[in-house]
C-alpha cells in the first residue's frame, strides 16, 4: 500500500508574527519556517507503517512557493521515498489544496492519505475533510491511534469528550493529532541520500485544478492587549485581589 | 437569506456551544432553523425548539444518524443546504470534522472559528495561534461556517417552543463505522463552559501531584484543564488541553499553575475575564497575560489557597 502525505511549509511555530504595516497581510518576509508540526506527525507514521511493512511506499506533497521543495527534501530526509510539488505563488486555501490533493491521489492510488489536522498559520483544519468528501473517503480526524488492518483502518481519533474509535474502509483520509507519536530528527547521512531522492513537480493547470481564493483577506489585526497585570506578594493578598477588586470569586 | 444551525449533542443534551452558535446566526438572519440529527434525539430537539431565535428544529432521528458520522451526515446537510444561505456549526470536534465535508460537497470555502460578523459576508476569524487576528470576505453564494463559542453569548432558553419537523434519514455510507467511545466522567462543570477554570503544568512534576489542582478546583467548584506538556506526560485526559489545538476557554477566572504560557497555551485561555498565574519563574511569559501574578512554590502557595479558601 501507497501512503500520500501532504506536508505543508508554514512560519516556526517559535515565531511570534505580526501584522505588515499597512494591515494588509502577516509580515513573514523575514521568518524561520518549517514544515507544519502536524505533518511532521503524518510523515512519521507512514515511515513507521513502512518499517512495519505495512506501507510499501510514502509519498509526500507539498504545494506552494519554490521553496516548499525544502520542506519536501525534509521529509525525504526523515524516510519518505518521493516528492511532488505543485508550484505556485497564489495563496492556496483549504479547499484548494483538497482539488489539488484529489488530482495527485487519482494519479497515485495510494491506500492511506495522512494529512496534519490543521496548519498552524491559517489554523483551519478543513483539508483533510475536504479530500476525503471529494474522494468520497471515510475520514479519521484528529487521529492519536492508527492501526491498518486488511480492508480497514480503525483510527482512535481525540474529541471533545474523550476518545473515540472509528473503523474505515480503505482506502481512506486520516488527520494527525500531536499525540499520535514523537517524529523523528534526520541524520546527517540522510540528510545527504534525500538529496538524491525524486522530486517531480508540476503547474496547476497541469492538473487542470482551479485555484483561486474564495476568500479575501481585507485586514489583517493584532488581538486586544491585555492591560498590565501585577504581582501580588501572598495568597491573601490574591484573594483580596480576586474578591474585592476583580469580583470574580 | 436563512441559517441551518448544526446542533452538536450527544442524542441527549444539547451542547452550551450550540447556544452560541444560535447567537451567531441570529446575527445573520432572523431565519434560524437548527437540524438535530442523531437517534432517540427527541429530548435534544425539545430543547432546541426553546431557545431565543430558533424558527424550526428539523429532527433526523435514525440508526443512520446515532454516532453522527460525517460521512453519513454531510450529505444529508447537503441536500438540505439548497434552502439555506449560510450553514453553521460550534467549532467542537464534531463541528470541525463535519463541515468542511459539507463544505467541498458545497463547492465553497469554510471560514474557521470566527469571532465576529462584520457583515453578511465578513468575518473576523483568529490565525496564527490567535497572534493575529483576519477579516476576511467570502465571495462564495453559500458560506459554511465554524464559530467559536466564547466570542458569542449563550442564546436563551424561552417558554414557546417552535415547531419540530422530521426529515427523512440519509443513506448509510458504509465508509465508516463508530468502533467505541472512552468519554471522560466528570462531576465538575464542564471545561469550556465553566466560570472557573484552574489548568495545571508540567511544573505540577507528576499525575499524583495533580491532586491539588483537583483540590482547588473543588473548593472553587471549578473545571480542570492543562498545558499540552501535562497532557503528554499522562497527568490528565487529552480533553483536558487548552490551547490551539485544544479547547478554547474564556472563563471569568483562569488560574494557571506551573504553566510557562507558550504561545499555543495562551491561544486558548487569553480571552478569559481575569487571569491568575502560579509560576516560580519570575520570567515565565505567563505572567505578561496575567492580571494577578504570585512568584512562588505552587506545591507551598496552592495548599496556602486551599486552606484560605477553606477556612474564609
Ligand atoms: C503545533 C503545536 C501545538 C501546540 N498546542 C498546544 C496547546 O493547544 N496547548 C498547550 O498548552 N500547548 C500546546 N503546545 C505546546 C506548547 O508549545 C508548550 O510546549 C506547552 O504549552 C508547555 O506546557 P507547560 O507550560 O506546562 O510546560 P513548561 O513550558 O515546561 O512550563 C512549566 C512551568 O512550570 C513552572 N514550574 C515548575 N515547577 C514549579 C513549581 N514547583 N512551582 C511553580 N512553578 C513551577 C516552570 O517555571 C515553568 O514555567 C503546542 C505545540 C505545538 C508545536
Ligand atoms: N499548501 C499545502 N501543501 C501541502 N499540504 C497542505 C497544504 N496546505 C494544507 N496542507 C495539508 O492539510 C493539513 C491541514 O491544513 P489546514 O486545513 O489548512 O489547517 C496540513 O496539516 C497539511 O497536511
Amino acid at each position: 500500500m501507497k501512503i500520500l502525505v501532504p506536508i505543508k511549509r508554514v512560519v516556526d511555530y517559535n515565531v511570534r508574527v505580526r501584522p505588515t504595516t499597512d494591515h494588509t497581510a502577516v509580515e513573514i518576509s523575514n521568518a524561520k519556517m518549517s514544515m507544519n508540526p502536524f505533518d511532521e506527525i503524518a510523515v512519521e507514521e507512514a515511515i513507521r507503517l513502512k518499517e512495519a511493512g505495512i506501507a510499501s511506499e510514502v509519498v509526500v506533497a507539498s504545494f506552494g512557493v519554490k521553496q516548499c521543495q525544502e520542506t519536501i527534501r525534509t521529509a525525504l530526509a526523515m524516510g519518505a521515498d518521493r516528492g511532488i510539488h505543485v508550484e505556485t505563488d497564489v495563496e492556496l486555501q483549504p479547499l484548494s489544496v483538497a482539488k489539488l490533493l484529489k488530482a495527485i491521489v487519482d494519479k497515485e492510488n495510494p491506500g492511506l492519505v495522512i494529512l496534519g489536522k490543521q496548519a498552524i498559520d491559517d489554523d483551519a483544519n478543513q483539508t483533510g475533510q475536504m479530500l476525503a468528501s471529494l474522494l468520497n473517503w471515510g475520514q479519521g480526524t484528529f487521529a492519536c491511534g492508527i492501526k491498518v488492518e486488511s480492508e480497514t483502518v480503525v483510527v482512535t481519533r481525540e474529541i471533545d469528550g474523550g476518545t473515540q474509535t472509528l473503523s474505515l474502509k480503505l482506502p481512506a483520509v486520516i488527520t494527525t493529532d500531536l499525540r499520535l507519536n514523537e517524529p523523528r530528527y534526520a541524520k546527517l547521512p540522510d540528510i545527504m541520500k534525500a538529496k538524491k531522492k525524486p522530486l517531480e513537480s508540476f503547474n496547476p493547470e497541469d492538473l487542470s485544478v482551479d485555484i483561486t481564493p474564495r476568500l479575501k483577506l481585507l485586514e489583517v489585526t493584532e488581538p486586544p492587549k491585555r492591560e498590565g497585570g501585577v504581582i501580588v506578594d501572598d495568597v491573601a493578598a490574591l484573594l483580596d485581589k480576586l474578591r474585592n477588586e476583580a469580583k470574580v470569586i | 437569506m436563512s441559517v441551518l444551525v448544526i446542533a452538536d449533542h450527544n442524542n441527549s443534551v444539547l451542547n452550551v456551544a450550540t447556544l452560541s452558535t444560535i447567537t451567531a446566526a441570529g446575527q445573520l438572519s432572523g431565519d434560524v432553523d437548527v437540524l438535530v440529527a442523531g437517534k432517540n434525539c427527541q429530548a435534544v430537539a425539545d430543547s432546541a425548539a426553546k431557545i431565543s431565535g430558533v424558527k424550526r428544529v428539523l429532527i433526523c432521528d435514525s440508526d443512520i444518524c446515532e454516532a453522527q458520522l460525517a460521512e453519513n451526515i454531510a450529505p444529508l446537510v447537503h441536500q438540505l443546504a439548497e434552502k439555506y444561505s449560510y450553514v453553521l456549526s460550534a467549532a467542537t470536534t464534531t463541528g470541525k470534522n463535519l463541515l468542511p465535508r459539507i463544505a467541498a460537497l458545497l463547492d465553497v470555502a469554510q471560514i474557521s472559528d470566527i469571532i465576529s460578523i462584520e457583515s453578511e459576508d465578513t468575518f473576523k476569524r483568529p490565525f496564527y495561534a490567535g497572534n493575529v487576528i483576519a477579516t476576511v470576505q467570502s465571495t462564495d453564494s453559500k458560506k459554511v461556517i465554524t464559530v467559536r463559542a466564547t466570542a458569542f453569548s449563550a442564546a436563551v432558553s424561552t417558554d414557546t417552543a417552535a415547531p419540530i419537523e422530521a426529515i427523512a434519514a440519509p443513506v448509510e455510507s458504509a465508509l465508516s463505522k463508530l468502533v467505541s467511545e472512552e468519554l471522560t466522567k466528570s462531576e465538575r462543570p464542564e471545561l469550556t463552559a465553566a466560570d472557573i477554570v484552574i489548568s495545571g503544568g508540567r511544573g505540577l512534576g507528576n499525575k499524583e501531584n495533580f491532586k491539588i489542582i483537583e483540590a482547588l478546583a473543588d473548593c472553587l467548584g471549578a473545571a480542570i484543564g492543562a498545558s499540552r506538556a501535562a497532557v503528554d506526560a499522562g497527568f490528565v485526559p487529552n480533553d483536558f488541553q487548552v490551547g490551539q489545538t485544544g479547547k478554547i476557554v474564556a472563563p471569568k477566572l483562569y488560574i494557571a499553575v506551573g504553566i510557562s504560557g507558550a504561545i499555543q497555551h495562551l491561544a486558548g485561555m487569553k480571552d478569559s475575564q481575569v487571569i491568575v498565574a502560579i509560576n516560580k519563574d519570575a520570567d515565565a511569559p505567563i505572567f505578561q497575560a496575567t492580571d494577578y501574578g504570585i512568584v512562588g512554590d505552587l506545591f507551598k502557595i496552592v495548599p496556602e489557597l486551599i486552606e484560605a479558601l477553606n477556612n474564609a
